[in-house]
């Protein structure tokens, strides 16, 4: 490690104001930030600090997500072995998988950190490392089939005007991934809703075999066929192939979806850790459950539509409703940050995800609306808590 | 005595170095230091000279804004030099002891049978008067106002704080003295904030004050803390407070008819060879008691006051008007390879995705310096809460003080803080924000704007 310390001593100086590589002193910061924490010390104030820092906030979610898109990978390579009816192979399985999944990583961290490193770079600032954590979201929460020069332009616009406009890291109101996901879906909704997007059917890199689909194939999501159904009750859910699917094909996740949304286990996992380390708010994460639950139970005694009749426990575990609770809600930047106004924040965002979902009746999914909404709306319910504050130091002045 | 106070939200750092209870010995100090920068709020007027000699209790200063309220020298001996800096602010008076603190005259005096006027004008005089201080603004309190009460914070929770109970043994008389002068500049009540887990004796005892007992972890001993739990202060009002040993300092004098400032300090931290506790007088160079007994293998920090809110100072440097402790811990100036990943099991964390929080509470750490981080902007949200027991709210007032909102500032509560009731949400901060500073500022500026 000293050699490599002094071999980043030697070459600092050629990448500071005036050096001959001047124009790339964010990357290189941002690198030697990475591998060695700076020796900064307290100059004033207090002299001792927490070990805690935004790199191991950030590295921490992205641990967190690690389980869901492994799962995700596996689970696009299973959906292309289901729907082409081929035999299946573990290997030819994650092969396919990877070669759908990793791209889209690599266009989104490249362009998403392309563009942050000109920024610091502009703004003679240190890089900042939010978008470690938004440049996995991104990939995760599009479907299989989605092109990634698509990705690219999607993540170029959340990331300039949803982020640097408002002062990078830590001052946008909403959440990058999200916002990337939007622009996608209003963009491009040919791409991201139907049913033929979810699985990916063609051949990546000669790898995947046939790509002729089985005659069966309906690639339509579990809420897509809910959305879809007509009368009242709701139709018997099917997967790719026409195999019924039971709840605990839902929690186990093997269902077309968004990369890294359908297994509940894995996000369950990334659950554990972001609560046990205490870096996503359980306040929120439950309250987001709660207000779903107890939304989608009014709607089952309501009952008039297929989606209405869709129990309540079956809308938790189905589309990215697990997935937006656990890793999209909670980001602490865009929610609420008061005590008492992450349960307000969490219970709306539950609630309005099942509202969208049953009453929109062009598209089955309503997490990512529900969540850029209470975005949008977290300050306000921030602004009642604060005022609350104040009206109690108010009274105490007149008692 | 009214219930005790549980202090819920707030963390005890545990930190290597804690001094066991004795004196160590050490050749007394001969350089001595009146900064005016320690004492907040006042513009000085220096009025001796380099060569003047002076006495213990000798003006050597006075607030222009409050002429009456002079500023005097812990020792007697000689002024080596007044050190000024930029645009002539001065910086320190410098006095070279001569070893006998020889006192001014010093009239005995019995506060229970002087008027209030008299005790005002008698600790204005003699210099004891900058050693209480007010809330709002944090600032020495102005003697033109009379406080609602006054606050005595008996124990100290910060890390490696001194022990009162120690350090005030046999000091009843002077103390309870002293409390009478103070209650006579106040006609509400005195207040005393005692650990329920320490015997305080002393507290106990005297009479003219209400004890409150207090239990949890720091900031409990803070005096912003306990005056929030007991009689916090509102816009327009003000309330005093003061050390418990400058509270003896008072009562010394008018018992013994003589200056002696001496108090009892602590030298501890992790670096320190043989922490223990020592006998001084404020403004002393800390050379002769760290001489030897600092473990220099590698650059170490001075720190006159806690590791949490006290001052750097350098090894020659001196001991600030309101501590009771000199701090000396490892200097954090190394980077670290993949820190930020690593386990890191002998460095200390409040979040759980470092494993301080298993390997026991009492398990103590040797922290240094560094920051281990870069500042950012506000990210987490919830963590200053955890260590703030106030019903403030401490993110959205650092907030309103970067933007300079007077309004808001006072509706989140500014009045009743002071820098070091944030210094526990800076040790925290992920974003390492330098909360302590934006406050003082903060609080600066709204003194300056409503002035």
């Amino acid at each position: 490690m000293k050699a490599l310390r002094n071999f980043l001593d030697k070459v600092k100086p050629s990448f500071e104001e005036g050096g001959k590589l001047a124009m790339f002193r964010s990357v290189f910061e941002g690198f030697e930030t990475f591998l060695f924490v700076p020796d900064t010390t307290a100059k004033r104030g207090a002299h001792i600090h927490d070990c805690i820092d935004s790199k191991r906030v950030m590295s921490m979610v992205v641990i967190a997500l690690i389980p869901a898109l492994l799962f995700g990978i596996y689970n696009v390579g299973y959906q292309h072995y289901l729907v082409t009816g081929q035999e299946m192979d573990s290997c030819g399985i994650i092969s396919y998988g990877l070669a759908c999944v990793l791209p889209k990583i690599v266009v989104s961290y490249a362009v998403g950190l392309g563009i942050e490193f000109i920024v610091a770079q502009w703004k003679k600032e240190e890089i900042q490392e939010g978008f470690l954590v938004s440049g996995l979201l991104i990939p995760m929460i599009v479907p299989a089939s989605c092109p990634l020069w698509m990705l690219a332009v999607a993540t170029a616009f959340a990331v300039i005007f949803a982020k640097e406009v408002f002062g990078g890291t830590g001052m946008n109101i909403f959440n990058v991934a999200l916002i990337t996901r939007a622009f996608l879906f209003f963009a491009y909704p040919s791409a991201m809703s139907g049913d033929s997007v979810w699985i990916g059917t063609e051949e990546i890199f000669g790898l995947g075999g046939a790509t002729n689909v089985v005659d069966s194939f309906t690639g339509a999501t579990v809420l897509g066929q809910v959305g879809v159904a007509q009368g009242v009750a709701t139709p018997v859910l099917t997967n790719a192939v026409g195999g019924q699917l039971s709840v605990m094909d839902m929690f186990i996740g093997l269902i077309p979806g968004s990369i890294g949304e359908t297994s509940k286990i894995a996000i369950l996992i990334g659950a554990v850790i972001l609560l046990f380390t205490g870096i996503a708010s359980w306040k929120t994460m439950f309250s987001v459950f709660v207000g779903g639950a107890l939304t989608a139970f009014l709607f089952n005694q309501i009952g008039t539509t297929p989606i209405m009749n869709l129990p309540w426990y079956e809308h938790l575990l189905l589309g990215g409703f697990c997935f937006g609770a656990v890793f999209m809600a909670t980001d602490p930047v865009t929610s609420s940050r008061t005590e008492c106004g992450k349960y307000v924040f969490g219970f709306l965002v539950g609630m309005f995800a099942i509202v969208i979902r049953v009453l929109n009746p062009g598209y089955p999914e309503g997490m990512m609306l529900a969540i850029l909404l209470m975005n949008l709306f977290a300050p306000l319910v921030d602004y009642f808590v604060v005022q609350a504050n104040i009206n109690r130091r108010l009274k105490r002045v007149k008692k | 005595m009214a219930e005790v106070i549980r202090i819920k939200r707030g963390l005890d750092i545990k930190l290597k170095g804690k001094a066991e209870e004795v004196f160590g010995k050490s050749e007394p100090a001969t350089l001595f230091s009146v900064r005016p920068d320690d004492f907040q709020g006042i513009k000085p007027k220096v009025i001796v000279k380099d060569g003047d000699a002076v006495k213990v209790g000798s003006v050597l200063f006075y607030d222009k804004a409050n002429p009456e309220m002079k500023f005097v020298s812990p020792v007697s001996g000689v002024v080596l030099a007044v050190n000024r800096g930029e645009k002539r602010k001065v910086l320190d008076v410098r006095i070279q002891s001569d070893g006998k603190f020889e006192s001014e005259p010093f009239q005995k005096a019995n506060p229970s049978s002087m008027t209030s006027e008299e005790v005002k004008k008698l600790l204005l005089n003699s210099g004891f008067w900058p050693f209480i201080k007010q809330r709002p603004y944090d600032v020495v309190a102005d003697p033109n106002e009379k406080p609602k009460a006054i606050f005595i914070s008996g124990f100290d929770s910060a890390p490696l704080a001194p022990d009162y109970d120690f350090v005030l043994e046999g000091k009843k008389d002077e103390f309870q003295l002293g409390v009478d002068a103070l209650s006579k500049l106040t006609d509400g009540k005195i207040h005393v904030g005692v650990n329920v887990e320490s015997a305080s004796k002393i507290y106990k005892r005297v009479t003219g004050v209400e004890v409150h007992e207090f239990v949890g972890p720091h900031p409990a001993g803070n005096v912003g803390v306990q005056i929030h739990h007991i009689d916090p202060v509102n816009k327009g009002e003000s309330v005093w407070c003061i050390n418990p040993q400058d509270v003896v300092t008072i009562g010394t004098a008018m018992k013994k008819g003589l200056y002696d400032f001496t108090k009892v300090i602590v030298l501890d931290g992790s670096s320190v060879k043989h922490p223990a506790y020592y006998r001084t007088v404020y403004g002393a160079q800390i050379t002769n008691i760290v001489k030897g007994n600092v473990d220099e293998t590698s650059a170490v920090r001075y720190i006159s006051g806690n590791p949490l809110s006290g001052r750097q100072i350098s090894a020659d440097g001196f001991i600030g008007a309101y501590d009771a402790q000199v701090c000396v811990i490892p200097e954090g100036d190394k980077s670290e390879f993949l820190g930020w990943i690593l386990p890191r099991l002998n460095k200390f964390s409040v979040n759980h995705s470092y494993f301080s929080w298993l390997l026991g509470r009492n398990r103590e750490y040797a922290l240094d310096t560094n920051i281990n981080g870069g500042e950012r902007a506000f990210i987490m949200s919830g963590e200053y809460d955890r260590v703030f027991p106030m019903d403030v709210l401490p993110e959205y007032l650092v907030k309103a003080i970067i933007a300079k909102d007077i309004d808001k500032m006072e509706q989140l509560g500014i009045y009743e803080v002071a820098p070091e009731d944030f210094a526990l949400c800076e040790f925290v901060c992920t974003s390492k924000i330098e909360t302590q500073r934006i406050v003082r500022e903060g609080l600066d500026y709204i003194r300056k704007e409503l002035a």
